[in-house]
């Protein structure tokens, strides 16, 4: 995935500009920032589901497209409602046969493929359960199992921590890292709190203030740069464990942990 | 209406081959079970779909066209086919979103319920019209009838075979099958055409205000048994089916309206599954941890 200069909007509204990305084959990627500065829109745009208002964007090579196979994507709070009483296996399955036309009567090959990504994300006891009955951490790895049966090359996790406690955020972490190096599947990871994910990133986008800024944690995740990011003095934290605190911008996220 | 004349056994077949020798019942019969297997698969995916009150909204659209039919002298389901398509065009219009859109759809159905009633009233008067069309005359329908019934059927059945996983996918996912590149509107759309097609044959056999026993309760019943999508549309098939030919059955000999029967009978087999689930779900409990509590939502 590159982008040079890249500028995106709505109704002529700019997000943000003059973002220059470069993420790299079986690289992790964390995007950070506060609400509304734009991460989600980063997705939509790899996914061909809005165009940039300036610049340009490759992925794999070519301009995005909607319904791109080679790229997986869990979006933010899937909206199941409690009493969904269908199985995460029959969800996880649409995720490489829901495209398809016909009934679909010989399905053994997607079952065995539905069965496959529920256990690359541990969670291959899930796979009969009622969706409407699943725990937030297990519906996200039923999510994660259905981007992931289509064997994607690139994975776009739109908030999947958001609603876990901190055991289950590194939890699900550790899957997701795994999947990255085993299956050396490129991801990107929103998340507006980078401490469960710090020790495992190659690379972090932070996106404020209508400006983009990218690199390793340790570059980006800095007093300096992140105060020229938000253009106000921020400040970088540290505590005894490696775990950050972002003080000074407009949302400080990592305050769970602080 | 006919049980002064034939007598009830407790030989099944021999009873339903007396009530077969009257054309009326047989045609009640074939139009029944077809329109059963179409209101049970449309009524699963009304289910998944949160578009109960939508196809309640297109009944009562269905009713004005219904009643306007009557009165230019036309076959009340070309009215019903013309209202319920144009309706549900406007609704998948609104937006695939459109579930929340309780206030807009309430306040159209209550002018076409009024509509209709004036249709009706300017046809002069044969409030047995009316009648029939709120709540279904199923003994009414003709030999043409069963035949209109089988085509309009046959159009659903294979359109919904032919998009069966994609519809599927985008109403259990649609965010992920939109970023996929599926049609959503066009999905949608598609969708909302044939549940207009499914009410307005429904509506033969149990009326408008009474849609609901046949394109959702059936579907209630199903999504709590099973789990698989495709066992649920057999499940709510076959309640729709065993609502339909034993609401006939018993119509048959008693001096009541099958559509009364029918509604009955579906409500019961909803009513024992929600109490018998109830029951099961104490007794599971008592030596279970409680179950996880679920964390999204907010």
């Amino acid at each position: 995935m590159r982008a040079e200069h890249l500028e995106v909007g709505y109704r002529g509204k700019v997000v943000w500009q003059d973002a220059t990305l470069d993420v790299r084959r079986g690289e992790f990627v964390a995007v950070i920032g506060p609400n509304g500065a734009g991460k989600t829109t980063l997705f939509r745009l790899l996914l061909g589901l809005q165009h940039p208002m300036a610049g340009s964007l490759t992925v794999f090579g070519a301009t995005p497209r909607r319904g791109n196979s080679r790229i997986g994507y869990v979006p933010q709070r899937h909206t199941i409602d409690n009493d969904t009483h269908v199985a995460a296996e029959t969800l996880v399955r649409l995720g490489v046969s829901g495209t398809k036309w016909g009934p679909g009567l010989s399905i053994r090959p997607e079952r065995e493929a539905a069965a496959g990504a529920l256990r690359a994300v541990g969670a291959a006891e899930l796979g009969p359960k009622p969706l409407g009955t699943l725990s937030g951490g297990e519906l996200q790895r039923v999510f994660l199992a259905e981007a992931l049966v289509g064997n994607p090359e690139m994975l776009l996790l739109d908030e999947p921590l958001s609603n876990l406690d901190l055991r289950r955020s590194r939890e699900l972490v550790e899957v997701i890292h795994g999947l990255v190096q085993t299956r050396h599947v490129t991801t990107l990871l929103v998340a507006h709190d980078i401490n469960p994910l710090i020790q495992c990133l190659d690379k972090v986008i932070y996106i404020a203030n209508g400006n983009v800024a990218t690199g390793a944690p340790e570059e980006v995740l800095t007093s300096a740069s992140l105060s020229e990011l938000y253009g106000v003095p921020v400040e970088v934290l540290h505590d005894s464990r490696d775990n950050i605190v972002i003080v000074g911008g407009e949302d400080p996220h990592g305050g769970e942990n602080g | 209406m006919t049980g002064d004349l034939v007598p009830f056994s407790w030989n099944l077949i021999t009873d339903l081959r007396t009530m077969w020798e009257f054309g009326f019942m047989r045609n009640a019969f074939e139009a029944g079970t077809i329109i059963s297997i179409v209101a049970g698969i449309i009524g699963y995916f009304v289910i998944i779909r949160r578009s109960a009150f939508a196809t309640h909204a297109l009944g009562h659209v269905g009713f004005s066209g219904a009643a306007a039919a009557v009165l230019l002298g036309v076959n009340p389901v070309y009215g019903l086919l013309l209202f319920t398509s144009t309706g549900a065009t406007g609704m998948a219009l609104l937006g695939p979103r459109a579930a929340n859109r309780d206030i807009e759809i309430g306040t159209v159905l209550a002018f076409m319920l009024g509509l209709g009633l004036l249709f009706i009233s300017l046809y002069n008067g044969y409030a047995t019209e009316a009648y029939s069309i709120l709540f279904g005359e199923i003994l009414g329908i003709s030999d043409s009838g069963v035949l209109f019934t089988l085509e309009a059927s046959a159009v659903v059945l294979v359109v919904i075979a032919l998009i069966y996983r994609r519809l599927l996918f985008a109403s259990l996912d649609e965010d992920v099958a939109e970023a996929k590149g599926m049609p959503m509107l066009a999905l949608g759309l598609t969708f909302m055409l044939l549940l207009a097609v499914a009410i307005s044959i429904a509506v033969q056999v149990i009326g408008v205000l009474l849609i609901f026993a046949l394109m959702v309760t059936p579907a209630a019943v199903a999504v709590r048994l099973t789990r698989r999508p495709l066992y649920a549309v057999l499940v709510s098939i076959a309640v729709a089916l065993f609502a339909t030919w034993v609401g006939l059955f018993v119509q048959f000999y008693a001096q009541y309206p099958a559509s009364f029967f029918i509604v009955t009978i579906a409500f019961s087999v909803y009513l024992v599954v929600r109490v018998g689930q109830a029951i099961s779900a104490r007794f599971v409990r008592r030596g279970l941890p409680s179950p996880p509590v679920k964390a999204l939502g907010g």
